[in-house]
């Protein structure tokens, strides 16, 4: 073979790095997305995050059981899943939030950050309370949607729409901040909370909104996985460190950086994967503490200066 | 040693900006010199340049006649020049008397980080000098008051206190009665100038009140546009016409300070 | 303290032996994050040293063939101490969410190492050969007794030489470190290298806390290493407090019990009993138990 002529199988796995990256970076995006909102505005690393995710897990599993029995069309099904998993995200933001970050709204960053890790241990045997310690299988959508063959490569449709979903999501994220009265409001208080204040703004409404949609963006992260995985205890915990990963990348409180951050770790890994499969987490945990020392505030956040 | 401090044709530019340019000043010990000048005249830079925190683009630093140019600033305060903030620097969950041992023990310490590890913080020298300036600058009745609420007057006194506790020879101070009330304003510098006076310790002090720096400076040196553009005694440089110009507003008549 | 739990050692019955041992080991760590608490930094990767004793002990044992108990658990708290030393440099620029983000950033980079090396297990970790003790091979009630007299040892030795920190200039800046940072600078203090001194510090308890887990344990896997077991090291600094060294002992052994207790009265739910114990101490005890029992002090005092 000259050196001029691309290996076939080279290009094979080239491509499959590719896909594999943005399939892997269109679930961290989905699940990095809401967390990344919610410090944004709120300044709050919500480590419940993870629970969101999980309980969007299990419900869109739940659903899938109901719609799976009563034997619903494929499209149908799939979005009562989403549907389900979101509802499941939108009750939890509002006992969250309306019932105990209240309480701490004000104190230390870092007090916040552990209050959401105990809740996240509680509801972590919640989950058990409700569902059990067995494992729920929700393929259906995933088997249903089928498979696409280009050339000697099979996607799965089903990775397709799922990033179809995540750019759908990311468009729809940069539209309503730029373009819809909430977003603006958003943005103000993003950039400056006391400011937003001063000029009117409900923060404390902005805040219980803001979680309330990043809720929900976690559970649709859990929903839209829910097929793809193996539905059971302690997916959370995975989901939260890789999602802290993205997010610190990408800089707090960015959503282009969240899905900068997650294209990186999602072709890193997939390069990883299919290169060097030891270094896997390494990568991903290596790109973080990388970023961390050179941009600590992420590739997308710019450094604020101490206020005195 | 002829003068503590001197300054040769000190410049400081950022990329295009020139922030202070041809500095020339000699500073006998103990004397008291006021410095004054409109925000973004270069008091600041001067400041911090001789503090270590600025390290000048052109000219000299003598301190005691050692050259202290470009000096990293920890070395400068071990050296011996302290500075006090516009807005007091201290530790508020601590009291009084805990702030100045902290201060005091880390003066006194030897041998860097080693040392820092080895020295017990409550050493009975510590505590002593601790006590003494707290005498000195007259806040003993706060002293096991936690630093969080004391009054305004007392925490600049504090952060003074704080800069003063390792017997430095030049004390620079930033607007010391910045945010204190007018009826206060006398009494603070009175306490100050004293103590200070007592160790002959070497004051520059920057002060927008002109009341304050004719009635406590030895000299004053007036600021415009990065350069000095005055230095005299208080009567000559405030009476100075550029200054009022620039600075200070014309007076309807003429100072009345005597000569120090 | 550590007198009469030394002595009472041989009549306890094995399981409060093992407890204790387990606690104090792991109240190693925490002492570590009490130290690093005072000056304001939280790190949620106290597990990297945690892990590194651990593993440095099951490795030496296992390929060395060396087994000696205190020198094995000697080397441990070197080597993470070392490791320390080295991250410090770095850790110590940062504060606040970024300190804790990179802690966790670099225990989870070692647990993706140990997790993808067959040579030593990967998930399944291994196990770690039983201990000598100065050449004595001791086995069942007298290795407990053994172990548990060691991690006393090594306890009361790191709880000494702790106080004596706070004791010293560098200890006792924790506090001013915390309040303006700034202002200690100027003093003429380099900041980060005072922090990088606590760092190391709490790297070779951690380190040491790993070591005697694992011949405790007898087991070592990359789990130790995962962000769950630095969270649960958090967890108990919170629970203890930062106000004393011996918060910190207390502390783990008040989890170790709270702990058991919850895994026997509700086997599935002993995640939510903890969660739920955190909470309520964060909300109504932030200063942990510990600053409890201060107060109670005082209003004794006070009485009196």
């Amino acid at each position: 073979m000259s050196r001029f002529e691309v290996d076939g199988s080279d290009v094979l796995t080239a491509f499959a790095i590719l896909t594999d990256g943005l399939v892997y970076a269109a679930y961290l995006f989905i699940v990095a997305i809401g967390l990344t909102l919610i410090f944004g505005v709120m300044k709050i690393l919500n480590v419940t995050h993870g629970s969101f995710y999980a309980f969007g897990a299990y419900g869109a599993a739940t659903a899938v059981g109901i719609y799976a029995n009563a034997d619903w069309p494929a499209a149908l099904g799939f979005l009562f899943m989403l549907a389900f998993g979101m509802a499941v995200g939108l009750v939890m933001g509002v006992i969250l939030e309306r019932g105990l970050l209240r309480l701490v709204y004000g104190r230390d960053e870092v007090v916040v950050v552990l209050v959401t890790y105990a809740t996240f241990l509680i509801l972590e045997d919640v989950i058990v309370l409700i569902w059990g310690p067995g494992s729920y299988p929700a393929y259906q959508p995933l088997v249903s949607a089928g498979n696409t063959e280009i050339g000697d490569l099979v996607l799965s449709n089903y990775d397709i729409i799922l990033v179809a979903l995540a750019a759908g999501l990311a468009g729809a994220a940069y539209w309503a901040l730029k373009f819809t009265r909430y977003g603006r409001l958003l943005t103000t208080v993003i950039f400056d909370r006391e400011t937003a204040a001063a000029f009117g703004i409900n923060v404390t409404l902005v805040y219980t909104v803001t979680f309330i949609i990043g809720a929900m963006l976690g559970a649709l992260g859990g929903a839209v996985m829910a097929p793809k995985i193996s539905v059971t205890l302690g997916i959370g915990v995975e989901v939260i460190v890789l999602a802290f990963a993205v997010v610190a990348i990408g800089g707090m409180g960015s959503i282009e950086g969240a899905l900068i951050g997650a294209l990186i770790v999602g072709i890193c890994r997939a390069a990883a994967v299919h290169l060097v499969p030891q270094v896997e987490l390494f990568v991903i945990y290596g790109v973080m503490a990388l970023v961390l020392v050179v941009r600590p505030y992420g590739l997308f956040v710019r450094a604020q200066p101490r206020k005195i | 040693m002829s003068d503590i401090l001197a300054v040769r044709d000190l410049e400081k530019t950022f990329g295009s900006l020139v922030a202070a340019r041809d500095i020339t000043v000699s500073i006998p010990a103990e004397q008291t010199v006021g410095v004054i000048g409109a925000n973004g005249a270069g008091k600041t830079t001067f400041i911090n340049m001789i503090t270590g925190h600025l390290t000048p683009t052109k000219g000299s630093i003598l301190f005691e006649d050692k050259d202290i140019t470009g000096k990293p600033s920890r070395e400068i305060t071990r050296l011996g020049i302290s500075r006090s903030f516009q807005v007091a620097q201290i530790f508020p969950t601590l009291t009084v008397r805990e702030n100045m041992v902290i201060a005091a023990a880390i003066a006194r310490r030897s041998g860097g980080m080693l040392g820092a590890v080895t020295t017990p913080v409550h050493s009975g020298a510590a505590i002593a000098e601790a006590e003494a300036t707290i005498e000195l600058f007259q806040i003993a009745r706060y002293a096991d008051t936690p630093a969080s609420t004391l009054p305004q007057g007392v925490r600049k006194l504090l952060d003074i206190g704080m800069a003063v506790v390792g017997w430095p020879r030049l004390l620079l101070l930033d607007e010391p009665t910045s945010g204190i009330s007018i009826e206060e304003k006398f009494d603070l510098m009175q306490v100050v100038m004293s103590a200070l006076k007592t160790r002959k310790i070497t004051v520059l002090f920057v002060e927008h009140d002109m009341e304050i720096v004719g009635r406590f400076a030895d000299r004053v040196l007036a600021f415009y546009d990065g350069t000095v553009i005055a230095d005299g005694t208080p009567h000559e440089t405030l009476d100075n016409p550029r200054v009022q110009e620039l600075i200070t507003g014309v007076r309807l008549k003429p100072t009345g300070f005597a000569d120090a | 303290m550590f007198l009469i739990a030394a002595a009472a050692g041989p009549a306890l019955p094995d399981w409060v032996v093992s407890l204790t041992t387990i606690a104090f080991s792991n109240a190693l760590v925490v002492l570590g994050l009490v130290v690093l608490w005072r000056a304001g930094l939280v790190s949620f990767g106290q597990a990297l040293y945690y892990c590194i004793g651990a593993y440095i002990v099951a490795l030496i044992g296992r390929w060395a063939g060396f087994t000696d108990a205190f020198a094995l658990v000697l080397l441990g708290g070197v080597g993470a101490g070392l490791v320390a030393a080295l991250v410090g440099a770095l850790l110590a620029r940062y504060r606040e969410i970024f300190f804790a983000m990179l802690s966790l950033a670099l225990s989870m980079i070692l647990y993706g190492v140990l997790v993808k090396t067959e040579s030593l297990g990967s998930t399944d970790g291994f196990s770690v050969t039983t201990p000598t003790f100065l050449g004595f091979a001791l086995h069942g009630d007298k290795l407990i007794l053994a172990l548990y007299w060691l991690t006393l040892g090594i306890g009361a030795v790191a709880a000494l030489a702790v106080g004596t920190y706070f004791r010293s200039i560098a200890g006792a800046l924790a506090a001013p470190i915390r309040d303006n940072e700034i202002r200690v600078e100027f003093l003429g203090v380099s900041v980060t290298g005072i922090i990088h001194i606590k760092v190391v510090i709490a790297g070779v308890l951690g380190g040491l806390g790993g070591a005697l887990g694992a011949l405790t344990i007898g087991h070592v896997d990359p789990n130790m290493a995962y962000w769950t077991t630095s969270g649960g090291f958090v967890f108990v600094t919170i629970l203890a407090g930062a106000g004393s060294v011996a918060a910190a002992f207390v502390g783990s052994l008040l989890f170790e019990v709270i702990r058991t207790i919850a895994v026997d009265v509700m086997p599935g739910l002993w995640q939510m009993v903890l969660g739920s114990v955190l909470l309520l101490t964060i909300l109504f005890l932030p200063d942990g138990l510990g600053s409890l029992v201060a107060r109670l002090k005082k209003r004794g005092e006070a009485r009196s």
